[in-house]
């Protein structure tokens, strides 16, 4: 059944990765959870998911990399809301490495969903990294 | 500066009108939430607001809706004025859930400094008629001018919310349908002007002529809008190359001086305030009677009662008890 109030989730692809199958795949995923996804899509820089952020008043970030770029651009978007003031988790979901996962734990980043993940998994993953904020 | 969740309505209020994005949008996360705190904001808002134009968009799903409204916002910003856009998508009467995609449209606003803010339907009976007005005063006291609400044009809610606004814009296509779907279509009816975007198309010529024939149809019978200005104006758009935006932005300045020299613009306020009155008052009712319902069905005094009687008796029954005992 419907949250009270449904979580926010700014979901997006953060650098140059064209691949945005995987990303509205969870989109559809978390809608289904009964949360509300403010789809920014592909190509996204820090600074236009935190405008989104700071507009939306989301609860959480959600992130989609399939560029191994995740060691750089996971504690980047971390370090960039916190910069702004914005006390807001950050997941991420894409291939990611098992090796680079504490690495990933150790920079802030609240979850990681690999390929495959079900739904029940994500909608979890992403209500956890929510619960730690409360609000 | 402490951060948004540690400070009162007032200060958050406060903060908002001295331009602060964040308590901005920590009030609008109040409004749509409903309860005390969208009473404390509305409290604290309703007196100083007023001074925005609140233009409606609506449309068909994929009629070009949010690409227009990114075009035109970022030519409003260029010009030095401060735009806001509400886009409503609907939830999922299922899980509640929703995909609120048109930030996918509006990147470059959102670059441009345009402030949009994303809101589902959220399901509720008439939650979005009580949210939207609340919201709109949010960004008013904050200083966005215009305010464009955007909503899908499918439903009555929709249909309602836009009107409720000093100017309503309907968007359509060609490939809609023909005459008769324009007479059909309640929301056609609400509009102050029209674009017909992709204009491009070669059977845009269509829609013009029988959005015009709906329109001289409507003078005939006297059915457009009671409160309409003039005839509304038919402007041509194609989003995607920014043509025709220009007119339609003019068109909608033009809509609002028309108002204020025909001393329309207060009058559409105060309807406006009705309606809002009317949406609390439903609101209240609704709860109350679904309240009294669980309440004839579950006491065992008043379910054998309940039983044996006609459902509109037992309604009637209850709306007695309702009315002239409110708190039962």
């Amino acid at each position: 059944m419907a949250d009270a109030t449904p979580v926010r989730v700014v979901l997006a692809k953060l650098g140059l990765d064209g691949h945005d199958r995987g990303l509205k795949v969870v989109a559809r995923m978390l809608r289904d959870g009964g949360m509300e996804v403010i789809y920014l899509g592909l190509r996204q820089t820090t600074s236009s998911i935190i405008d989104a952020v700071e507009q939306e008043d989301a609860d959480v970030v959600g992130i989609s990399m399939l560029n191994a770029g995740h060691l750089t651009l996971g504690p980047l978007m971390v370090d960039a809301l916190a910069d702004a003031g914005l006390d807001v988790p950050v997941v991420i979901g894409g291939i990611v490495p098992d090796e680079d996962l504490p690495t990933l734990a150790a920079a802030g980043v609240a979850g990681v969903l690999g390929p495959g993940s079900p739904a029940a998994d994500v909608v979890a993953c992403v209500r956890a990294a929510v619960a730690g904020r409360g609000r | 500066m402490a951060p948004v969740a540690d400070r009162t309505v007032p200060e958050l209020v406060a903060a908002a009108r001295g331009g602060e994005l964040r308590a901005t949008a920590r009030l609008l996360t109040f409004v749509e939430r409903g309860g005390d705190l969208a009473e404390q904001v509305a409290e604290a808002t309703h007196r100083h607001v007023g001074n925005a134009h609140v233009i409606g968009l609506t449309g068909p799903p994929g009629s070009g809706k949010s690409t227009l409204t990114a075009v035109w916002t970022i030519q409003l910003a260029e010009e030095g004025r401060r735009p806001a856009v509400l886009a409503v998508d609907p939830s999922s009467p299922l899980t509640g859930g929703a995909i609120l995609g048109d930030r996918v449209r509006m990147a470059a606003a959102t670059a441009a400094g345009v402030f949009i803010r994303s809101m589902a339907t959220r399901g509720h009976a008439g939650g979005l008629a009580l949210a939207v007005p609340g919201m709109v005063r949010v960004l008013d006291i904050a200083g966005f001018d215009p305010i464009i609400v955007e909503t899908v044009g499918v439903g009555q809610v929709e249909v309602d919310v836009t009107a409720a606004t000093d100017t309503a814009v309907v968007v359509v296509t060609p490939g809609m349908g023909d005459a008769v779907q324009a007479n059909k279509a309640g929301l056609l009816e609400v509009a102050d002007l029209f674009a017909v975007n992709k204009s491009d198309r070669p059977d845009a010529v269509d829609v013009r002529r029988d959005l015009e024939l709906m329109l001289d149809l409507s003078k005939l019978t006297g059915h457009g809008r009671p409160d309409a200005v003039a005839r509304p104006t038919i402007v041509s758009t194609v989003a995607t190359t920014g043509r025709g935006v220009a007119e339609l932005a003019d068109a909608v300045d033009s809509h609002l001086e028309a108002l204020l020299n025909a001393g329309l613009l207060e009058a559409r306020r105060e309807v406006r305030r009705r309606a809002e009155v009317r949406s609390h008052l439903e609101h209240l009712v609704l709860a109350a009677s679904a309240a009294a319902v669980e309440a004839a069905f579950g006491a065992a005094a008043d379910a054998a009662e309940t039983a044996d009687e006609p459902p509109g008796v037992t309604a009637r029954r209850l709306a007695e008890r309702l009315l002239t005992n409110p708190g039962s």
